[in-house]
């Protein structure tokens, strides 16, 4: 008996490293591993080996009895099983997908690509560069020059980019989320060794046990996610601003400042939207740094002057380099000119286009402005509310800008929905999650019927489709306050009681005033 | 009081006499005495003339030959765009001839040509204020906005080019205005908007609407047609406005610019309510410098008025293949304009020898033979300066009776077609047919297509594929549209292989627009102007090679220039693109609808942000106790207010 278990664990191990030289996702695991200082790996062995009684579940213990593999490669084993059969099956899926005949009807969908992200725009942007005409001078192409410079060469591997993107995104995201989640028990047991929380409690809590699968579902939720597989099955370039802010979280959660501003500065040349993570950025780091968010030290300011000059400066290089590779400044207003004037009004999931074809015209900049105001109004109130959670503003963020951007797709939805297991402990206090739940997937369904309608079969108008959109956001809009909402509660919970009473010694009843 | 009345007109014709006289006098002094430009006339009817009076004396040849003359194929040719004129010549000179083809379809195509001729120099510093001839409208139009060139042309209706084989002078249906300008004009753009709003003004024409959405630039297809050898593509500009509607109220005013109106001549057979009521309808102005003479050193200006049309008299006439100029038009012809140097009518009788197909009457003795679209065409000529033409009733009603319905056209060897393939309003495919009906030469072709901007053309999905195989053009010209600003410009040069189909397909994306931007009758969809197919035509004439006819052998071996290939313009039919509509009687419903939206994503925030939890004291309602006992059962701690 004890043999044959000896025997299944080595061919799985063998499986494992097979899987891991054929598979790239495990070797961008691994190289982010490497990335980490030194001081933060010892920091990681010694919180593992403090819960590892908790948290890990017999099977890998039995594994890292028997076989007495070193620690590192038991640790990446561990880790890598599940999530490399996670990558396994979602690169079969897409790859499928690809070759099946469905591909160029979803590359066609107004739901799945936008303007801006349009595989067929960049095929565009090419054919015009190979006629000599500058792909900025018509109004068809609006993704930055890098992006025209990366396909320049990668167009014969689209399909490989994109499902690459998508596998760095996912790793990006789990291993940003188990470093999290680290931190956010170690929190909680300095919070407990230090009699913070409330009695009643205990049940807010979160075990080890339970939020050992939170990095592998957050990855599941990302790669799993009929969004995002549309999404890198139509090929929109969505995908990859995806996968710079999932590297963008990644390095911010690791608590590398460079890599952090690099990469907010490459999602920001991309869309300009990511903008708004800047301050999410700034707060975590800081606390990891332990520099209070304070205004009169001088700490905080150097802090905000080194992030942003770092910010800067690659914005400025970057800037720089897209002038020369095209030699010209034609790409700024076609980019992010397009993004901020919304003139192409091609229906999409969002609220811009059917508000601004109807729009009066001697009012449209005034609403435009207010429009793309509501993308960047609410990260000031949202950081100084949530100054202690930055990863939750990062969340808060990025569904606000979802939402409220010129020209959404799923691709953007899903990004923020990955991170909905992270916040599964919020569950109670969520208000409706069946109502957000089933209108959100009503809304998926109804989308592609009613274009159907209206574009091919003439039985509709546009109203049909406009009112679908407005639903979906609603239960967008219903879902990220819920969370909001739940996140505030929990937190209140947790420093005066879970239940709480009247003065009278009655159950109390609470509401926001 | 009596006395007052008779002495007032006596007055007037005093002062009348007088200005008369002074004005007389003036132009004496700047143009050349007119009595003497009519008498002298040009040297090549004084040599018609003087043929004509050695066939009377020789009696013998009942057909004459007039003199040869180089017709409009020269002006269609862009190889050598200048009509040599020999010396020497009056300031000012004004041609009208009409040209009736019978067409095999039963239809009757007749084509007005009117040509003024005037040597000036409209950019010189001091400006032309005496006009005779030459309408003073385009005159000012021409000193004031630097042109060069202007073609403009309205149509009605679509030319049949495998029915009816090619036009003289092709035109796309609606209007199109094409305009070199001088290269010393520094803001083409503003110029070209400003003349487009005058020529509006002139030609009672919704050309006004011609503005840098459907204006392009195009570096090929248009080269001048006059002197100089300009081609700098920077100074041309072309418009095509293909919903134009061409009706009465175009037409008066460019009756308005012949010298003699529609009072006397040929244009007295313009009646409008009998020009609309046929099959096509073409009229255009096409204004360019020409060579005096052979030397060029001088040139004049040339206006050229057309108008075609085509009538469907075989349909109308119960089936009874008969016309006359009185049918056609409800007029006949009692006098030339006597302003003209030469006014005459030609009929196409190449087809019709020997008289068997249809008899012409009354007859005429005088034959004009000449190169047309790569063809020898043979006419009857009508002299409607000379009085006998007009006969003893002292009018001319010219008419033709079909013998034979039999007889086939030579097929014209360029033909081409365009349809929109595709379902549904989000995307389409744009296909254009070109038909080479050569038997055995392959020529190349320019295609230049202007598509709307709220056509998204990906020129990435461009294939030209030509018996079923891929045929690359040798030479591209796209310039993508900028949404609102300017048009798709796609040129490109093909090689047709003979006796072949070549397809052009091109992928496109329909676009929402504003509401506003939307015609008043959005459903009815959004027209796209023709694709023009411009290419020089291996000659019919060259391809038979026994037309050795009445040519000595030694001059028929190598096919001489002018014979061996033609210019030829082709017209695509326009398309009619249906777009994706929004809900145009809902504007307020839809702010109000997104903004509610937007609402309640700010205030659910806004209340989260600036509210914190409080124990809610009073005691909660029945339906607040039940939903407060539904969460307990979930696990939900505490409850709601």
């Amino acid at each position: 008996m004890e043999l044959l278990k000896i025997a299944f664990c080595r061919n799985l191990f063998k499986f494992l490293c097979f899987c891991r030289g054929l598979h790239s996702g495990v070797v961008v695991s691994t190289f982010a591993l490497q990335l980490e200082n030194p001081w933060f790996t010892s920091r990681l062995s010694r919180d593992l080996s403090a819960w590892s009684l908790h948290v890990l579940p017999v099977h890998a213990w039995v594994f890292s009895r028997v076989l007495r593999l070193p620690p590192t490669v038991q640790k990446y084993a561990e880790m890598a099983a599940p999530l490399t059969l996670l990558l396994v099956l979602a690169v079969t899926i897409r790859a499928a997908l690809f070759r099946s005949s469905l591909a160029e009807l979803i590359a066609e969908r107004v739901e799945v690509v936008s303007p801006i992200t349009a595989w067929k725009r960049v095929v565009e942007g090419l054919a015009l560069l190979d006629l000599g005409v500058s792909p900025y001078s018509g109004d068809v192409f609006h993704e930055t020059p890098l992006i025209i410079y990366l396909f320049h060469f990668v167009v014969d591997y689209a399909e490989i980019t994109f499902m690459l993107a998508d596998v760095i995104t996912a790793v990006a995201l789990y291993m940003a989320v188990k470093d999290y989640n680290k931190q956010v028990f170690r929190k909680q047991k300095f919070a407990l060794e230090a009699d913070r929380y409330p009695l009643d409690c205990l049940e807010l809590i979160r075990s080890p046990k339970e939020m050992y699968y939170i990095p592998l579902k957050v990855a599941m939720f990302y790669l799993l996610n009929p969004f995002t597989i549309l999404s890198c099955v139509a090929k929109s370039t969505c995908g990859l601003n995806n996968a710079v802010v999932a590297l963008f979280i990644f390095s911010t959660i690791k608590g590398n400042t460079l890599l952090s501003a690099i990469f907010l500065c490459l999602a920001t040349y991309q869309s300009i939207y990511p903008l708004t993570l800047c301050a999410p950025a700034m707060l975590y780091l800081m606390q990891r740094q332990y520099i209070p968010v304070n205004f009169r030290r001088a700490s905080f300011w150097w802090f905000i002057a080194q992030y942003l000059f770092m910010y800067l400066g690659s914005l400025f290089v970057l800037i720089c380099l897209s002038f020369f590779l095209l030699g010209s400044w034609d790409y700024m207003p076609s980019v992010y000119g397009f993004i901020l004037s919304v003139p192409d009004l091609t229906p999409n999931i969002g609220l811009f286009w059917y508000f601004f074809a109807e729009m009066f015209e001697h009012f449209r900049l005034f609403f435009l402005c207010v429009f793309q105001i509501n993308v960047f109004f609410y990260t000031i109130p949202l950081s100084v509310k949530l100054k202690e959670h930055p990863v939750f503003l990062i969340f808060m963020q990025l569904a606000v800008i979802s939402i409220f951007k010129s020209y959404p797709t799923v691709g953007d939805i899903a990004l923020y929905m990955a991170f909905l297991p992270v916040w599964s402990h919020l569950y109670r206090f969520l208000r409706n999650t069946f109502l957000v739940s089933c209108v959100l997937l009503a809304c998926s369904t109804l989308f592609p019927v009613l274009w159907h309608l209206w574009i091919y079969a003439g039985s509709a108008n546009s109203n049909f489709y406009y009112a679908i959109t407005l639903l979906f956001n609603v239960a967008q809009i219903l879902l990220v306050s819920d969370y909001f909402y739940a996140f505030l509660r929990r937190e209140h919970h947790l420093t005066y009681g879970l239940y709480l009473k009247r003065k009278d010694g009655s159950e109390a009843t609470l509401v926001l005033k | 009081m009596a006395a007052h009345r008779c002495c007032f007109p006596v007055w007037l014709f005093i002062l009348c006499s007088f200005s008369l006289f002074i004005i007389a006098g003036s132009q004496e002094t700047t143009v050349a005495p007119e009595q003497h430009a009519s008498v002298l006339d040009n040297p090549q009817t004084a040599a018609e003339t003087a043929e004509q009076t050695a066939g009377e004396s020789g009696g013998v040849e009942e057909r004459r030959w007039e003199g040869t003359e180089v017709r409009d194929a020269a002006a269609q040719k862009q190889a050598e765009p200048a009509v040599l004129q020999p010396t020497p010549q009056p300031k000012d000179d004004f041609q009208e001839e009409l040209v009736v083809r019978p067409l095999h379809s039963g239809d009757i195509y007749a084509s007005f040509q009117f040509r003024t001729l005037w040597e000036t120099d409209f950019m010189r510093g001091n400006k032309v204020s005496h006009y005779r001839l030459f309408p003073k409208s385009l005159g000012q139009v021409i000193s004031k906005f630097s042109v060069r060139e202007l073609h403009i042309s309205f149509t009605q209706g679509y030319w049949r080019t495998m029915q009816w084989g090619q036009p003289y002078l092709p035109s796309p249906p609606g209007a199109e205005l094409w305009v070199w300008f001088q290269d010393s004009v520094t803001d083409v753009d503003a110029t070209w908007k400003e003349l487009t709003n005058v020529l509006s003004g002139i030609f009672c024409a919704s050309l006004n609407f011609i503005d840098s959405t459907n204006t392009v630039q195009p570096s090929a297809s248009f080269k001048p047609l006059g002197i100089g050898n300009v081609t700098d593509h920077r100074f041309l500009r072309y418009a095509t406005l293909p919903r134009e509607i061409v009706c009465t109220e175009n037409l008066t005013p460019w009756k308005k610019l012949l010298p003699c109106g529609s009072k006397a001549g040929l244009a007295v057979l313009l009646k409008s309510e009998k020009l609309f009521h046929s099959s096509f309808h073409s009229q255009a102005v096409h204004i360019r410098p020409v060579c005096q003479d052979w030397q060029c050193k001088t040139t004049s200006w040339e206006l050229r008025q057309t108008l075609n049309v085509v009538f469907d008299l075989h349909n109308s006439g119960q089936g009874k293949r008969e016309w006359s100029l009185f049918k056609m038009f409800s007029r006949t012809l009692t006098e030339a304009c006597p302003l003209a140097s030469s006014s005459k009518i030609y009929i196409d009788i190449t087809d019709n020898p020997e008289g068997e197909q249809f008899e012409l009457s009354p007859a005429t003795s005088l034959l004009s033979q000449a190169m047309v679209l790569g063809d020898r065409r043979t006419f009857s000529v009508y002299d409607l300066t000379q009085q006998d033409t007009f006969g003893s009733v002292r009018s001319l009603n010219l008419l033709i009776r079909w013998k034979s319905t039999e007889g086939d056209m030579l097929r014209p060897l360029l033909h081409a077609e365009r349809y929109v393939a595709g379902y549904g309003l989000q995307t389409g495919e744009i296909h254009t047919l070109m038909y080479n009906h050569h038997p055995y030469r392959s020529f190349p072709v320019l295609l230049l297509d202007s598509v709307p901007w709220y056509l998204r053309l990906y020129i990435h999905t461009l294939t030209v594929t030509s018996k079923g195989k891929d045929n690359k053009p040798s030479y591209i010209h796209y310039q993508p549209s900028k949404d609102r600003v300017r048009p798709h410009l796609l040129e490109m040069l093909v090689q047709l292989p003979p006796n072949s189909v070549t397809e052009v397909t091109v992928q496109f994306e329909r676009a929402l627009l504003k509401w506003t931007e939307y015609t008043p009758d959005p459903n009815h969809g959004f027209y796209v102007g023709s694709s023009v197919i411009s290419s020089l035509v291996p000659s019919t004439v060259a391809m038979d090679t026994n037309s050795t006819r009445e040519r000595p052998l030694f001059s028929s071996f190598f096919p001489c220039k002018e014979e061996s290939s033609y210019f030829v313009r082709v017209y695509t039919e326009p398309l009619l693109v249906n777009l994706p509509t929004p809900d145009f009687s809902m504007p307020y419903n839809v702010i109000c609808l997104t903004c509610t939206v937007v609402a309640v994503g700010y205030g659910s925030l806004y209340n989260l942000l600036t509210r914190s939890f409080q124990i809610e004291e009073p005691s909660p309602g029945l339906a607040k106790r039940i939903a407060n006992v539904i969460r307990k059962m979930r696990g939900f701690p505490g409850t709601m207010g």
